[in-house]
């Protein structure tokens, strides 16, 4: 074989000709003669007889041709640009608890910095000790964690505040990722400028056109933030803040700023735009929460969904989600197939890491009736999430921010999905 | 070698006694630190510290009037946000909107719900024109500041903001602002054992997302400013 291609590319064309000089073309057609309806045995498939891919096909993989479909999304009627706007991780389409790195959902405020790692620097500034910059160089050479951390936005079902509007989990809870982040301990930095006693909160800023700006609690900084250089093993993402960005685990996304560039130390919080105009909850009278930062336990079934519809007919069947809290870990997860008549307990599987995506399973026989599909989530505190209605009669529906109310999807007799509410 | 396959046995054996054994060990730190990095000197500071606060830190010296403001409004501002900060089709509305708090569709602008003046000074200076970031001088700040107050009603025509009389400038909305309290009003009522079985008699469905039908479309065109 190896003397018949030297040379050649092994492409289908190739293999056909050296083929039919080696006499053997008509074998090729060999499979058609076994006799089955089912098309994966009625023909022999090209991959089971040519080539595939060299290695040097791909030098970033990518997933297959067949995956082409499963994509972030968004939706353009929520913002008024495409550049200060959000799209939408594809939770029906994935399973464990691992977001991979293209499919993390994203939100700028001015787009995606493309920034040069050479010219990023670190600053601490402030009521320290010693005000420091950091090159990247500098930053790999402190000590580091690998933690999984999940990333919420704080508008995540920001649009069903008044009721069922998005068909899909992608967009009703899309704008959530969880990736194993690698970073170094924000305390160490922070020990390395010395805060000073009168030091009690810190401002993060990035170095994008909107240069983001949060404050932060001394406590929580101390605690477990990191400023994270890796996900999911390899660099932040452009989109994710390459070439650094802050991880404050299980607090609003927005907090995590990307592309950070500095740390100042101050006496009091800034109360900058994204922490005033936006981010803070607007209650039914008129009155408003601010620092609104923990995420409340919450749940969402991606499959079915109205993107994951039944498709099979009665019979077994996997239903499957995801739950998650700012304040710990989710150690049960309740799932309801008649609207919250009867509950069950979920099955969870994988790693039940603190602050971190939880996939659960429910499987069951399937009788082709309609199903109303909820799921209920508890965390390690005792939280158990609450329905729509229960926050409603707290926050009223113009917060935006921090709906972690129970979906409902109704499936049809055809194995459709939608998203309702139900009494 | 004799040794290795008791050692892997070993190895296995404890894996299995500790199935959720996720190595958790802090990166520690060291005293006087790991002298890595430099000082920044106080010209990179004053580089990049531009932020304001409520209490007027960080404010530059410098000031501007409603007039001079309406000037760089126009020439910077008003094709996206409108001659009056009213908000050009889709672009923020910030302007307006005093006493909707509470109503069923609330309108959030500088003037009916911004806490803090600073804010203004400090994002606009920061991230405003979108597109042109911190492109405009303090007195250009300064000037759309105390013009984007005329706008909300908040001064007079004639109104001169300065970074001394900054600090006076009291926001209306400021007082109905409270830290998050969901300790309190949330979390005792959402920590009740909930029901499992025979819960309630009937369910309805209340509302359907399909009525609204606002889900994008596969290969829907991207609607920029509509
Ligand atoms: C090209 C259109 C455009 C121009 C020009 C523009 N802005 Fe903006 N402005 C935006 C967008 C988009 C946002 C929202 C950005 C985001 O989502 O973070 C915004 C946000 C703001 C906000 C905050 C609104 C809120 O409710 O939080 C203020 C204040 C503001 N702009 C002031 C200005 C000023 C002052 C200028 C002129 C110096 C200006 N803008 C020029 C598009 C524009």
């Amino acid at each position: 074989m190896t003397d018949i291609f030297k040379g050649m590319k092994p492409t289908r064309r190739s293999f056909l000709r050296g083929a039919a000089a080696a006499g053997v073309g008509a074998a090729a057609g060999g499979g058609a003669a076994r006799a089955s309806g089912d098309p994966a045995f009625a023909e022999l498939q090209p991959w089971m007889q040519e080539l595939g891919d060299p290695v040097d096909a791909a030098p970033y993989g990518m997933p297959s041709e067949f995956e082409a479909h499963v994509q972030r999304k968004t939706v353009y009627w929520l913002t008024a640009d495409p550049i200060s706007s959000i799209n939408f991780t594809p939770l029906h389409e994935l399973d464990g608890i691992i977001t991979p790195n293209g499919l993390c959902f994203e939100r700028h405020h001015a787009g995606a910095a493309h920034v040069d790692p050479a010219l990023h620097r670190l600053m601490i500034n402030g009521l320290v000790d010693r005000e420091l910059v950091f090159t990247m160089e500098d930053l790999l050479r402190f000590p580091r964690e690998n933690h999984v951390y999940f990333l919420e936005c704080a508008a995540n079902s920001g649009m069903e505040w008044r009721g069922a509007q998005l068909n899909g989990c992608q967009f009703t809870h899309g704008m959530i990722h969880n990736v194993m982040y690698t970073g170094i301990p924000l305390r160490l930095l922070l020990a390395e400028a010395g805060v000073q006693t009168a030091g009690k909160w810190l401002l993060a800023e990035g170095a994008d056109a909107s240069g983001m700006t949060r404050s932060i609690p001394m406590e929580k900084a101390l605690d477990d933030c990191l400023v994270a250089f890796k996900m999911n093993g390899e660099a932040l993402r452009v989109e994710q803040g390459y070439p650094l960005r802050l991880v404050v685990p299980g607090w609003e996304g927005n907090m995590w700023v990307k592309w950070l560039r500095r740390l100042e130390v101050g006496d009091q919080p800034w109360h900058h735009r994204e922490e005033t105009s936006k981010y803070t909850d607007l209650l039914a009278d008129g009155s408003a929460r601010r620092f609104t930062w923990e995420m409340d336990a919450k749940s969402v079934i991606t499959n079915p969904s109205p993107q994951a519809p039944l498709t099979h007919g009665p019979g077994p069947t996997v239903l499957t989600g995801l739950a998650w809290s700012g304040r710990g870990t989710i150690p049960r997860v309740d799932v309801t197939l008649d609207g919250g008549k009867n509950w069950h307990k979920a099955r969870m599987s994988g790693p039940s890491l603190t602050k971190s995506l939880h996939r659960f399973y429910f499987e069951f026989d399937w009788n082709g009736q309609p199903l109303l599909l909820q799921s209920r989530a508890h965390d390690s505190t005792g939280y158990v999430q609450p329905t729509k209605d229960q926050l409603r009669a707290v926050r009223g529906t113009n917060s935006i921010y921090h709906n972690n109310g129970i979906q409902t999807w109704h499936v049809s007799k055809t194995g459709e999905a939608e998203n309702v509410e139900i009494s | 070698m004799s040794r290795f396959p008791d050692a892997a046995a070993a190895l296995l054996a404890a894996a299995l006694i500790a199935p959720a054994a996720f190595a958790d060990e802090p990166a520690q730190g060291r005293d006087g630190g790991f002298g890595l990095g430099r000082e920044a000197s106080p010209e990179e500071v004053a580089l990049w510290d531009i932020d304001v606060r409520p209490d007027g830190k960080g404010l530059p010296e410098g000031s501007g009037s409603v007039e001079d403001g309406e000037e760089v409004w126009s020439y910077n501002c008003a094709h996206c946000h409108g001659d009056f900060a009213e908000g050009i089709d889709r672009w923020p509305v910030l302007a307006g909107g005093e006493g909707t708090l509470a109503n069923d569709r609330p309108v959030k602008t500088i003037g009916s719900y911004w806490p803090y003046l600073s804010t203004v000074y400090d994002y606009v200076n920061r991230a405003m024109p979108f597109g042109y970031s911190q492109s405009l001088s303090p007195d250009d700040i300064y000037a759309i500041t105390a013009y984007l107050l005329y706008s909300n009603y908040l001064v007079e025509d004639d109104f001169v903001l300065t970074h001394e009389n900054f600090a006076e400038i009291e926001m209306p909305n400021a007082p109905n602002f409270f830290m998050d309290d969901r300790a309190e009003t949330e979390v005792p009522q959402f920590s009740a054992e909930p029901c499992m079985s025979d819960c309630k008699d009937s369910v309805e469905i209340t509302a359907r997302a399909v009525v609204l039908d606002v889900t994008p479309e596969d290969g829907e065109a991207g609607g920029g400013i509509d």
